[in-house]
C-alpha cells in the first residue's frame, strides 16, 4: 500500500508559541536540520501584527529526499496547514498553548508527541482579575496528557533562564531528547551552530532540554474524565511521578518540619520574645491550627508589639471556642487565624516603610535584578501617599478633622500629585523610610486603627454568631470575606465597600439554608471586577438577599 | 531600519544559473523580479508582504548595480501610479502591497492604468491577507481584477511555481497590454523552500533611458474619446490576447487527466491543500499523482473558457475549490458551461464552506462530500478529522480540560510606548467621562482589547480622524477623540483627517502616535522617523506638518512614558475653549526596534568599561495586596502575576518578569493612577566610577547601622533559621 496510509507522508511538526518568543527561530533550526540531512523541508507561519504577543502557529513538513527522488524526480507537494489528527510532533512554549494544540485537534492521542513547557504565561484575563483569575494548570496538564501519544513536559522556560538563553533552545533540546525525529543529537546541535548566534548559551539550554526529555512529565491532579476511553489508540503508560525539583522538595520538607514543631516545640517557630504566646498557642488552640497561629503571632508582633499578639490570640480564641471541628481539621480556626492576622496587619504607611527597608527585601531585589554580589544597585520606590492615608495615620481627633477638611485634601493633593520617588539605597531615602517605620507606636492612636479594630470586632461577632447557630460553613465564609479588602487608595476604598455589602448579605443570609454557598458565590463575584458593580448587580438580582446598596 | 534585516539573505539574490536558492517566498519573488529584467520597483509595506519591501530595501546595492529603481511609496495609490512608467515605455515595473486593503487604496490609479493599458510589463504583487492571522476585513482581490479587467495570477504555493509566475506575469502583461496582479496568500509569503536560480537580467531600457527620451501617445491618456476606445480594446484585443498567451504557455495545469470521469478545479494557491485533502482520502500521493483529474487555475482571472470546456465535457461532475466569497469563479463557470451546453454537474460552495480560509480540514470535508456522491470507490482513507466531533477518535473530541484554554489575541509588546498613551487616556476619561473614540489601523488598535477597551470604530488606514468627522457638534462641550499612527498620518491622514478637520472646523482631539517607524508592518522608516536612513529623507516633523495645514492647537509630548503629563495634556486638549482640531503628537520610539538598537550598544559599553546603568522594575510581593489594578491600567506582558509567596495569603501577587526593559511605565502608572506603593525600580550600575564607590560606602555605613535596629527588633519575634 502506498500513499498517505502506506507511510508516504511527510513528518509534520506544529509549533505553538506567542509572538516574540522565538518560535520562528525554532522552526528555522528544524528547517536547517532537515535540509542538511537529506529532507525536503517546507515551513510556514503567520506573521505581522497578528503575531505581536498573541498565539502564533509555525508549521513545518519534512519529506525524505530519497523518497522524493523515487517520485519521478519531482518535488513533493507539501501543505501549508497542519491538519487536525495528522500532526506528528507538537511543540508548545507554554502550558496553555499545549492545551490549545489539543483543543484545535493538532495534538491527538493516537499520533502526536507533545513537547511542552509546563511553565505558564498568564493571559490578560488571568492577570486582570482582582482576585485569583488563574485557570487550573492541572486541567491543562490533563489535556496535554490525555491529548497526546507521548507527553514530554518540563519547565523549559526555567531551563532557558538558568542558562541565560531562550526557550526555543531548550525546546529544541527537548525535541532532540524526545527521539521523535530521525536525527541524532550531533545533527541537532549542528543546526544550532549553523545559526551562528548565541551558540554557546543555546547549546547549554539545549543540553538541559535534552536531559529533561528523559524525565517523566508532571502528572495532573485532576482526572480528565470526559475523555472517552481509548478504543484503538495505543496509549503509552504513564510512568511514575517525576522527581520533584529540589526547591519543591525543600519546601515540602520545611512544611513538614513546621507542622511537627508546631505540635511539639512551638516556641521554635517564633522568636525568643514570643515564648509566652507560643505556649499559649500550644495550650489553648486546636492542634491543626497551631502552625498558622504561630505565623500570625510573628506577623502581628513585628507589625506592632507583644500586646497586639495577645489581642490577636484573644480574637482567634473567640472563634476557636465555637469551632465544631476543633479536634480534627479545625478549618474555621485556621481560616480565622489567617484572616484575622492579615486584617490586623493592614497596610499603612509605617508598615510599608518597614517592608521596604528589611534587609531580606534588599537582597531579594538584588537577586532579581541579577546583580553580582559586589555590583552596585540602587532601588527607587514609587510612592503616592494620599490625603486620606495621611489623615488615617494621624491621631484620631486630628485625623477625623483633617479627613473632613477640603483645604487639607487640596494641599496634600497638590504636594503629592506627582508622586514621590524615594531612593531606598540613599542616605536620605533610607532614613526617611526608617523614621516612618519607627512611627509604629503612634499607630494605636490613629484614626484608621480605631476604625479597623472596630470593624474587626464586629466582623468576628458575626462569625461567632453564625458558628453558634450551628452554621460553621457560613462562619467560615464570613471569615474569608476579609479577602476582598485589598489594595490601596481607591481600590482599598472600593474593597471596603464590597466587604460591607458582603457582611450585610451575610447577616441577611444567617439562618437560611445553603447560606454559606450563596455568600461564597457573592464573595467571588466581588472579586471579578474593580468597581464592585458585578457584586451590586448580583445582589440586585438575588432573591436570597436584600441589602440596601449604598 | 526595518525590524528584520535581510542583509545576509539578499546575498542569495546574486546567485546565477543553476544554483539552488533556499529561503522565504518573498526572497524568491525578489529574485524572480531581477531575473525578469525589472526596471523599477515600489510598494507599501504591510503583512504579509512587508518583508518583500524589507528585502528590496536591504538589496538596494544589487538593485543599483542592475540599474533598477526602487522606492518606498507613500501609499498603495502612489505605488500603483508608479506603474504609469510602463504605459509608454517598454520597461518592466513591479509594485507590491497588502491586499485587499492595498487594492482599495490603489484602485483609482489601477483603474486608470488598466484603462489605457501598458506597453512594458506591469506586475502588482499582492499579499492576500485572508484567513487565520489576517488583520483586515475579509474580502477578495478577485473583485478588483474583474472590475478593471486586470489579470490575476494565483500560483501554487511552491517556490518554483512562484518564481515562474513572476516571470510569466510580465510576459502576460506585455502580450495583452494589461497590468497583471500576482496573489500570494499569507502563508505563501512566509513559505520556506527552495528553487533553482537563473541569472539576473539588466533591464534593456532603464528609467534613466525613459527620462531622457520622453514619449507621449494621446490615445493612452484616460479622457474621452480615448477612454471609450480603451473599453473596446479591453474586450476586443487585450482579453483575447491574454487568453491566447495563457493557453499557449500552459499557465494553467491539468493533473491526472483521464483517470476518472469526475474532476476538481482549484485555484493555484489552494492546490497543495487540495492535494493533501486527496492524500488523506487516499486518492493522491505526495507527488500529486492523483486518481481524480485536477485542473489548476494558476491564472484565476480571466477564466479560459476553452480549457474549462475541455476539462468538463468529459466529466460527469466537477467540484470548484474557490476560497472566499462571493463565488465569482463558480458563477463564471456556470455561465461558461451553460453557454457551451456542457452537461457536467458543477459543485462548489454547496459542498465547501461558504466563508473562511480553506484549510486542509475544510477542503477535506468538501472533497469527501463530493467524492462520496460521485466517485465513492476513489476514497480509501478515513482521516480522523472527518469523524463527528463526539466520536472518541475525533481530534476535536470535547475534553473538559481544554475548556480552560483562553484566547490569546495579539497586544502591545513589552515596554511598548503606545501602552502609556492609552493608560493616560483611560485616566483622563476617568476624570472627564467617556468619549467617542475613533481608532485607526496600526499597533495602537490593540487598545480596543483589554485592559484598555478604548476605540469604537476603525475605518481604514489613516482614517482615524475622518472616522469621527460626522460627530462634530457646536451644541456640546464634549469633543470626540481620534487616534492615528505616524504611518497612517503620512499615508493619507494629514489630508483626509487633519486637513479635513481644519477646513470643517471639527472639534476633535487627534492623537498621533509617533513611534518613529511604521511599526505594525515591521518597523520601516517614515518621513518622521528619527534615525538617519542612507537612502531616504527622514526627520520631518509631524507637528510642523499639522501646523502647516492650519492646526492652531498642537502639542508634541516627547516622552509617552510620562503618563501623568500625557493625561494632563489630554485633559487640557479636551477642555480647551479653542475651536477646531487639537492635535497631540505622542512621541516615543517603538520598543521592539529600540531594543534591537540599544541592546548591542549596551553590551559593548559594558565590555568597554564605560559606566552604564541597567534599569528594571519590580513589585514587592509583601506590599502587593494582589488586587492587580496595575495590570488593568497597563497590560504589559512583563507585568504579570505569580503565586503568593506568603503562606498566609492565597491570591496571586503582581510580579515583573526578566523581560522588563525598564521603560518606566509601571512607575509612571503607580503615580498617575495612585496605585499601590509596591513598585520599585532597580538600577544596576555597571563599571561604577569613583563617585559611585564613595557614595556607596558612605551609604552602606549608615544603612547598616539603621538596619541593625530594625532587624534586631524583628529577630525577637521572628523564627530564626
Amino acid at each position: 500500500m502506498s500513499g498517505w496510509y502506506g507511510g508516504q507522508r511527510p513528518i509534520t511538526i506544529a509549533i505553538l508559541a506567542m509572538g516574540g518568543e522565538g518560535g520562528g527561530v525554532l522552526a528555522d533550526w528544524i528547517v536547517s536540520l532537515g535540509e542538511t540531512n537529506g529532507y525536503t523541508v517546507q515551513s510556514t507561519s503567520v506573521a505581522g501584527v497578528a503575531q505581536r504577543t498573541g498565539t502564533t502557529v509555525y508549521y513545518v513538513e519534512l519529506y525524505p529526499a530519497s523518497e522524493a527522488e523515487r517520485g519521478k524526480g519531482t518535488e513533493p507537494v507539501l501543505s501549508v496547514f497542519p491538519a487536525p489528527g495528522e500532526v506528528d510532533i507538537v511543540i508548545a512554549s507554554e502550558l496553555m498553548e499545549a492545551g490549545r494544540a489539543v483543543q484545535r485537534g493538532f495534538c491527538t492521542p493516537d499520533r502526536t508527541v507533545l513537547i511542552a513547557s509546563t511553565s505558564r504565561v498568564y493571559t490578560m484575563a488571568e492577570r486582570m482579575s482582582p482576585g485569583d483569575g488563574r485557570v487550573d494548570s492541572n486541567l491543562l496538564l490533563a489535556a496535554a496528557q490525555s491529548g497526546s501519544k507521548r507527553f514530554i513536559g518540563a519547565d523549559f522556560e526555567a531551563l532557558a533562564r538558568d542558562t541565560n538563553s531562550v526557550i526555543s533552545a531548550a525546546l529544541f533540546g527537548g525535541l532532540a531528547g524526545a527521539e521523535a525525529l530521525p536525527f541524532d543529537r550531533i545533527q541537532f546541535e549542528d543546526a544550532v551552530r549553523r545559526s551562528n548566534k548565541g551558540v554557546d548559551a543555546s547549546l547549554d539550554a539545549f543540553a538541559l532540554g535534552f536531559a529533561a526529555a528523559g524525565i517523566p512529565a508532571p502528572l495532573s491532579a485532576v482526572d480528565d474524565s470526559s475523555q472517552p476511553a481509548s478504543s484503538n489508540s495505543v496509549r503509552v503508560a504513564i510512568g511514575p511521578r517525576p522527581a520533584k525539583t529540589s526547591a519543591q522538595l525543600a519546601a515540602e520538607a520545611d512544611e513538614h518540619e513546621r507542622v511537627d514543631l508546631a505540635l511539639n516545640s512551638p516556641a521554635q517557630l517564633v522568636g525568643p520574645g514570643l515564648g509566652n504566646q507560643a505556649d499559649r498557642v500550644a495550650a489553648e488552640f486546636p492542634a491543626a491550627a497551631r502552625s498558622m497561629l504561630l505565623r500570625g503571632c510573628e506577623r502581628t508582633a513585628v507589625y506592632q508589639d507583644v500586646d497586639y499578639v495577645d489581642r490577636y490570640l484573644d480574637r482567634v480564641t473567640r472563634v476557636a471556642r465555637v469551632d465544631p471541628d476543633a479536634e480534627d481539621g479545625a478549618e474555621l480556626t485556621i481560616e480565622a487565624a489567617r484572616n484575622v492576622a492579615l486584617w490586623m496587619c493592614y497596610q499603612d504607611t509605617s508598615h510599608v516603610a518597614l517592608q521596604k527597608i528589611r534587609s531580606e527585601r534588599i537582597e531579594r531585589v538584588r537577586t532579581e535584578a541579577k546583580a553580582d554580589p559586589k555590583q552596585l544597585i540602587q532601588v527607587r520606590e514609587y510612592l503616592h501617599p494620599q490625603a486620606d492615608e495621611i489623615s488615617d495615620s494621624l491621631p484620631v481627633g486630628l485625623g477625623r478633622r483633617l479627613a473632613k477638611s477640603k483645604s487639607f485634601q487640596r494641599t496634600v493633593g497638590k504636594l503629592t500629585s506627582k508622586g514621590l520617588v524615594v531612593n531606598t539605597t540613599s542616605v536620605v531615602g533610607y532614613s526617611m523610610l526608617w523614621a516612618m517605620a519607627r512611627m509604629r507606636p503612634m499607630r494605636p492612636r490613629s484614626f484608621r486603627w480605631q476604625r479597623e479594630q472596630a470593624e474587626i470586632d464586629s466582623w468576628l461577632d458575626l462569625v461567632v454568631a453564625a458558628a453558634r447557630d450551628g452554621d460553621a460553613p457560613l462562619a467560615c465564609e464570613i471569615v474569608e470575606c476579609q479577602r476582598v479588602r485589598k489594595g490601596y487608595g481607591e481600590t482599598y476604598a472600593r474593597g471596603r465597600e464590597s466587604f460591607a455589602v458582603l457582611i450585610d448579605a451575610a447577616r441577611d443570609l444567617q439562618g437560611s439554608e445553603d447560606a454559606a454557598s450563596v455568600l461564597a458565590e457573592l464573595s467571588s463575584t466581588a472579586l471579578t471586577d474593580e468597581d464592585g458593580s458585578a457584586l451590586r448587580a448580583a445582589i440586585a438580582a438575588s432573591s436570597r438577599v436584600s441589602v440596601p446598596i449604598r | 531600519m526595518a525590524e528584520r534585516s535581510f542583509a545576509s539573505e539578499v546575498l542569495k539574490l546574486r546567485h546565477g544559473d543553476g544554483t539552488v536558492v533556499s529561503g522565504e517566498g518573498i526572497l524568491a519573488v525578489t529574485k524572480a523580479l531581477l531575473q525578469s529584467g525589472v526596471a523599477y520597483v515600489g510598494g507599501y509595506q504591510g503583512a504579509p508582504i512587508s518583508h518583500l519591501m524589507d528585502v528590496l530595501g536591504d538589496a538596494h546595492e544589487i538593485l543599483e548595480e542592475l540599474d533598477v529603481y526602487f522606492e518606498n511609496s507613500a501609499s498603495e495609490a502612489t505605488a500603483a501610479a508608479m506603474l504609469a512608467a510602463s504605459v509608454h515605455y517598454p520597461i518592466r515595473g513591479a509594485v507590491t502591497f497588502k491586499s485587499t486593503v492595498g487594492l482599495n487604496v490603489a484602485s483609482d490609479a489601477l483603474a486608470n492604468l488598466s484603462s489605457g493599458g501598458v506597453k512594458g510589463g506591469a506586475l502588482i504583487i499582492l499579499g492576500e491577507d485572508y484567513g487565520e492571522g489576517s488583520s483586515i476585513m475579509q474580502e477578495r482581490s478577485h473583485a478588483f481584477a474583474m472590475k478593471s479587467q486586470m489579470w490575476l495570477m494565483d500560483p501554487r504555493p511552491n517556490m518554483t511555481a512562484i518564481v515562474d509566475a513572476v516571470e510569466a506575469g510580465f510576459e502576460l502583461s506585455e502580450a495583452s497590454n494589461t497590468p497583471v496582479m500576482l496573489e500570494l496568500r499569507l502563508r505563501s509569503c512566509h513559505l520556506h523552500g527552495s528553487f533553482v536560480a537563473r541569472d539576473n537580467v539588466r533591464p534593456s531600457m532603464t528609467v534613466t533611458d525613459a527620462i531622457e527620451n520622453p514619449v507621449r501617445e494621446l490615445s493612452r491618456v484616460v479622457l474621452p474619446p480615448a477612454s471609450f476606445l480603451h473599453e473596446q480594446e479591453k474586450i476586443d484585443q487585450r482579453w483575447p490576447a491574454a487568453v491566447e498567451f495563457i493557453r499557449e504557455r500552459g499557465l494553467n495545469e491539468v493533473f491526472g487527466e483521464g483517470k476518472a470521469d469526475v474532476g476538481i478545479i482549484v485555484q493555484g494557491g489552494l492546490y497543495n491543500t487540495a492535494n493533501r485533502a486527496m492524500e488523506l482520502l487516499g486518492c493522491s500521493d505526495p507527488f500529486g499523482d492523483t486518481d481524480v483529474p485536477v485542473y489548476v487555475m494558476n491564472v484565476a482571472y480571466p477564466l479560459i473558457d476553452s480549457e474549462i470546456i475541455d476539462f468538463c465535457k468529459t466529466k460527469r461532475a466537477v467540484l470548484m475549490v474557490e476560497e472566499g466569497q462571493p463565488d465569482y469563479i463558480e458563477q463564471n463557470l456556470n455561465a461558461i458551461l451553460r453557454r457551451a451546453g456542457v452537461a457536467c454537474e458543477l459543485h462548489g460552495k454547496d459542498m465547501l464552506a461558504e466563508v473562511g480560509e480553506y484549510t486542509t480540514s475544510v477542503v477535506t470535508h468538501g472533497l469527501s462530500t463530493f467524492l462520496e456522491q460521485y466517485l465513492p470507490e476513489s476514497i480509501s482513507g478515513e482521516p480522523a478529522l472527518l469523524l463527528a466531533d463526539d466520536h472518541p477518535n475525533s481530534p476535536f473530541v470535547a475534553k473538559d480540560s481544554t475548556s480552560a484554554v483562553e484566547p490569546r489575541p495579539p497586544g502591545f509588546c513589552t515596554g511598548c510606548p503606545e501602552r502609556p498613551i492609552f493608560s493616560a487616556l483611560k485616566l483622563a476619561e476617568r476624570e472627564l467621562g467617556q468619549h467617542h473614540v475613533s481608532a485607526d489601523i496600526g499597533c495602537h488598535l490593540f487598545s480596543i482589547n483589554a485592559p484598555f477597551d478604548i476605540g469604537a470604530t476603525t475605518m481604514g488606514y489613516g482614517l482615524g480622524s475622518a472616522g469621527a468627522a460626522a460627530l462634530n457638534s457646536k451644541k456640546t462641550d464634549r469633543q470626540t477623540i481620534a487616534i492615528m499612527g505616524d504611518g497612517g498620518f503620512w499615508h493619507n491622514g494629514l489630508t483626509s483627517g487633519v486637513g479635513n478637520a481644519v477646513f470643517n472646523d471639527t472639534d476633535q482631539l487627534l492623537v498621533v502616535v509617533d513611534n518613529d517607524y511604521s511599526a505594525a508592518t515591521g518597523g520601516q522608516d517614515l518621513l518622521s522617523s528619527g534615525g538617519e536612513n542612507p537612502i531616504r529623507s527622514t526627520k520631518h516633523s509631524i507637528e510642523k506638518a499639522v501646523r502647516g495645514v492650519g492646526v492652531k492647537w498642537a502639542k508634541t509630548v516627547p516622552n509617552t512614558y510620562k503618563v501623568a503629563e500625557l493625561r494632563d495634556t489630554f485633559i487640557d486638549a479636551l477642555t480647551t475653549k479653542q475651536p477646531g482640531p487639537k492635535v497631540i503628537i505622542a512621541q516615543s520610539e517603538c520598543q521592539l526596534n529600540r531594543q534591537r538598537r540599544v541592546k548591542p550598544e549596551f553590551q559593548e559599553a559594558v565590555k568597554a568599561g564605560k559606566r552604564v546603568v541597567r534599569e528594571r522594575f519590580g513589585v514587592d510581593a509583601e506590599t502587593c495586596t494582589g488586587d492587580h489594578a496595575c495590570v488593568r491600567i497597563s497590560g504589559c506582558p512583563s507585568l504579570t502575576i505569580k503565586p503568593n509567596p506568603d503562606p498566609m495569603r492565597t491570591d496571586p501577587v503582581a510580579t515583573v518578569t526578566d523581560d522588563c526593559v525598564g521603560c518606566g511605565v509601571c512607575g509612571a502608572n503607580a503615580h498617575a493612577a495612585s496605585l499601590c506603593p509596591s513598585f520599585y525600580r532597580t538600577d544596576v550600575i555597571h563599571n561604577p566610577d569613583f563617585t559611585d564607590r564613595v557614595r556607596t560606602s558612605a551609604r552602606s555605613w549608615l544603612i547598616s547601622r539603621l538596619s541593625k535596629t530594625v532587624e534586631d527588633r524583628a529577630a525577637a519575634f521572628e523564627r530564626q533559621t
